[in-house]
């Protein structure tokens, strides 16, 4: 009675598909959704330190940092550190550097910043949604939108990070490079270097590449691609969980990659709304849309869906100059640390339903608000903050309502 | 063949099958007589019969519970008993369904001796979904050297709440256990360990009853487990029965009142080291500690029975783990049933249908986000509305409507599950 009396069914019904950021790509065939959902479990898989979890770690689980697929909670931020020396970045890691894992299982300490670090940034984790299209860009269209020196004129200088195949640590070939076609047009060294496009600073190349560095870095779980566990400084070397290596099998981390391919780009909401398109072109007549581009077409891949789909991510997955307002000191890679890989600002619109009813914006969650994220935009972006400050209300509500709606 | 011969027939019939079961009957006794005084077996199961019905008696309430179960009823001995559930279950979460399954949740097998003058034996074997899980749930002796003392050793249910020491599921009106009793208080929590029990009559009218034990305890699992959260029930271990994890033992105990009329009530405490500390001697990590407060209550208002329970949990946490395991975890259960028709159809004379409304609530994270400061969530909130229909007493039919509403962590929007189960439970 109750529950008719709030007007809920006895069976709840599904969820608006476009207030949520999960779901595989549609038109997906049998065998792919049942990978995906092979995928999705041990995404969404809690590990326990009889599982091998740590001994440091920063999750539990996938899932603990991207609720929902969504960006993440700053419970689960990551932190990461350094320090300069002799004109140099060092990332530290007789000291457990570059990242630190705050957590650790009972019985063995958890690190600690050490105390020569200078250079200390937070990352909230991105959403994952629609990277499967990311991934499927070639290098050649990253490429093609960087203007390193300005030639054109436009304030925009945008790079690609460029990865050495030293830091790579792992073999970075994926199955589905391979599948996508004989000549491999993304993913593949370049004077021995690859195209980074994702993390904070673009360090990392493709999704096997990320999702491994993420079983180890963030959670201590050893794959068969790093079949090492951290350890702390505190406690040295070969004073793991204590259980057998590697804690995943390739098959494990074959299905959450493919997982993460096969998420569907985040939905639109409004995009028909008068409000809505007045704000896009305002979007792109203050110049965000430079750096934050609409549309790219993805390469040729073994899923149909992504084969040559164009899509819209409003990013360019470059580096930028950010300017002081984003300057946390701390570098990875080439990035100078002002440097910052354009967020893909699909699914922004969402951000809330994933991170608890707050909104975390940025690279650190540092915004509150969406305006408040414009106005962390300097160097590069400091223009088109300008061009923001500088619109009425009521034109930046409309600017603002196209973000949400994204 | 006409109405008349039919029914001549069927007197002659059940005329011969009236003497053939008196002849039987009538023999079955005489020997069972004979032997009782040739042998002194029989003497002693007398002895032990008369122990089984003082072993009722002197127990209430929950204490009882492991004694008050009707295949003690008539033992010699040794008897054999148990109770088996099982249900269907249809769910849907927010639009998506795995469709309709059944389970044989438990086949439980009892074992009660009456060992000689003031000793028992009792032993429960649980085997969950078919042989899925095997476990040896009870296996203790008491020893009554009063109503009021009586020593207990073994693998025993330590009496937190009263659903741990109380929870066969023919007892039960609804299918799935109470969310706190089985997500806060880790029920059904077997320990090995040794205390002692007693009922006090009390001048005022009514019963004082107590147990205290000391246990084994809880294991490391309780965080860091599977389930990425503050799990006592992921703290339960076999190797327990064998070896404590670190070597300090947990108390157990419970205070009740029962009062005819006005039913039961409850306190208890449960404390242990959770952590293994200690390794060859040597300690490793700090001692972290659990406890379990919980309050138990059985009354009736009227022609509706209530029972419920309320327990909060505390745990020393790590710092580093802190937010992420929740150090505090609540929650609680009522159940509310009434009657309301009393069947006398195919000869079952005490058949009773009834009514109920279970409101349960468990927050497995009690606290705020430094980071936010906001409320830290996981938290279960369900209503279950269900009939009952129990054809014997130790028999029950149950269908439910179950709703949940479930937050995670950081307080997302609640995920909403609804379903319907069609269950029974019996003693045998």
């Amino acid at each position: 009675m109750l529950l008719l009396a709030c007007g809920e069914p006895f069976l709840p019904g599904a969820i608006d598909p476009t207030t949520t950021l999960d779901g595989p790509i549609d038109g997906l065939s049998a065998t792919q959704v049942a990978t995906h959902a092979r995928g999705d479990a041990e995404f969404a898989r809690r590990f326990a330190a009889i599982d091998g979890l740590g001994p440091t770690f920063v999750a539990t689980s996938c899932e603990s940092c991207h609720v929902g697929d969504g960006k993440g909670h700053p419970l689960f931020d990551i932190t990461r550190f350094g320090r300069y020396a002799e004109g140099l970045f060092d990332r530290m890691p007789a000291h457990g550097g570059p990242q630190l894992q705050n957590r650790a299982i009972l019985g063995y300490a958890a690190e600690q910043l050490p105390a020569g670090a200078t250079a200390i940034a937070r990352f909230t984790a991105p959403a994952v949604t629609g990277l499967g299209y990311l991934e499927a860009l070639d290098d050649a269209t990253i490429l093609a939108n960087a203007d390193p020196t300005d030639a054109n004129g436009d304030g925009i200088s945008g790079r690609p990070s460029m990865v050495d195949s030293t830091d790579l640590v792992i073999d970075v070939i994926s199955v589905s490079d391979l599948a996508a076609g004989a000549e491999q047009t993304r993913h593949r060294p370049t004077g021995g270097q690859y195209v980074g496009r994702f993390g904070k600073k673009a360090r990392t190349i493709n999704l096997l590449h990320q999702t491994v560095f993420a079983y180890s870095e963030d959670m201590g779980i050893t794959s068969e691609h790093v079949p090492q566990d951290l350890y702390s400084p505190h406690v040295g070397s070969q004073g793991g969980d204590g259980v057998a290596d590697p804690e995943v099998s390739a098959a494990v981390v074959d299905a959450v990659v493919f997982y993460l391919r096969t998420l569907r780009p985040p939905p639109r909401r409004n995009a028909g709304d008068a409000a809505v398109q007045e704000g896009e072109a305002l979007f792109t007549q203050i110049g965000c849309s430079a750096c934050h581009i609409p549309t790219l077409r993805a390469g040729r891949s073994d899923i149909p869906q992504i084969s040559g789909a164009l899509f819209s991510p409003y990013t360019d997955l470059l580096l930028h100059d950010m300017g002081s307002e984003l300057d946390d000191g701390y570098t990875e890679g080439d990035a100078a640390p002002s440097e910052w890989r354009t967020a893909p600002l699909w699914g922004i619109g969402l951000v809330e339903r994933a991170q608890g009813g707050g909104a975390h914006y940025l690279h650190d969650g540092r915004a509150t608000s969406l305006p408040d994220a414009i106005r962390f935009h300097g160097g590069e972006g400091a223009s088109s903050r300008a061009a923001f400050t500088a619109l009425d209300a009521a034109k930046q509500a409309r600017l603002l309502a196209f973000l949400r709606s994204l | 063949m006409d109405a008349t011969r039919r029914h001549t027939t069927r007197h002659s019939t059940r005329r011969t099958f009236r003497r053939v079961f008196l002849t039987l009957a009538a023999t079955l006794t005489a020997t069972l007589a004979i032997g009782t005084r040739a042998d002194p077996l029989h003497a002693q199961a007398d002895s032990a019969r008369a122990d089984t019905s003082r072993a009722r008696r002197d127990t209430l309430g929950v204490q009882g519970s492991i004694y008050n179960r009707p295949f003690i009823a008539g033992a010699g001995r040794t008897s054999i008993g148990g109770y088996a559930e099982g249900n269907t279950n249809y769910f849907v979460e927010d639009g998506i369904s795995d469709g309709f399954s059944m389970e044989l949740r438990r086949f439980n097998i009892f074992l009660y001796s009456a060992v000689g003058p003031r000793l028992r034996f009792i032993s429960e074997l649980e085997f969950e979904h078919g042989t899925e899980e095997i476990a040896l749930e009870t296996a203790l002796i008491d020893f009554q050297l009063d109503p009021a003392f009586v020593l207990r050793a073994g693998i025993l249910l330590p009496p937190i709440g009263a659903f741990n020491q109380n929870h066969d599921s023919p007892r039960w009106d609804f299918v799935d256990r109470p969310l706190v009793s089985t997500r806060i208080i880790p029920s059904t929590l077997s320990e090995v360990g040794f205390g002692a029990y007693g009922r006090v009559a009390l001048r005022a009218g009514g019963s004082f009853t107590y147990d205290a034990y000391l246990t084994n305890g809880l294991g490391d699992g309780v965080i860091l487990n599977g389930e990425g959260r503050t799990l006592l029930a992921a703290g339960k271990r076999q190797e327990q029965f064998a070896e404590d994890n670190n070597g300090v033992p947990a108390f157990s105990a419970r205070v009740a009142l029962q009062r005819r009329g006005l039913g039961e009530v409850g306190l208890s405490h449960y404390r242990a080291t959770y952590n293994s500390f200690r390794v060859d001697g040597v300690e490793v990590d700090a001692r972290r500690a659990l406890s379990i407060s919980a309050f138990d209550l059985s009354t009736s208002l009227g022609p509706v029975s209530l029972r419920g329970e309320a327990a909060l949990v505390r745990l020393d946490m790590p710092p580093a783990l802190s937010e992420l395991f929740g150090h505090r975890q609540w929650g609680a259960h009522v159940d509310a049933m009434t009657p309301v028709w009393r069947p006398r159809l195919f000869g079952l004379r005490d058949a009773v249908v009834s009514v109920g409304l279970r409101t349960e609530y468990v927050d497995y994270n009690v606290g705020t986000f430094t980071s936010t400061g906001r409320p830290i969530r996981d938290d279960v909130l369900a209503v279950v509305p269900g009939v009952t229909y129990r054809p014997v007493p130790g028999t029950v039919f149950k269908v439910n409507y179950r709703r949940h509403w479930t937050r995670d962590l950081l307080g997302n929007p609640a995920a909403r599950l609804g379903g319907y189960q069609v269950g029974m439970a019996t003693y045998f």
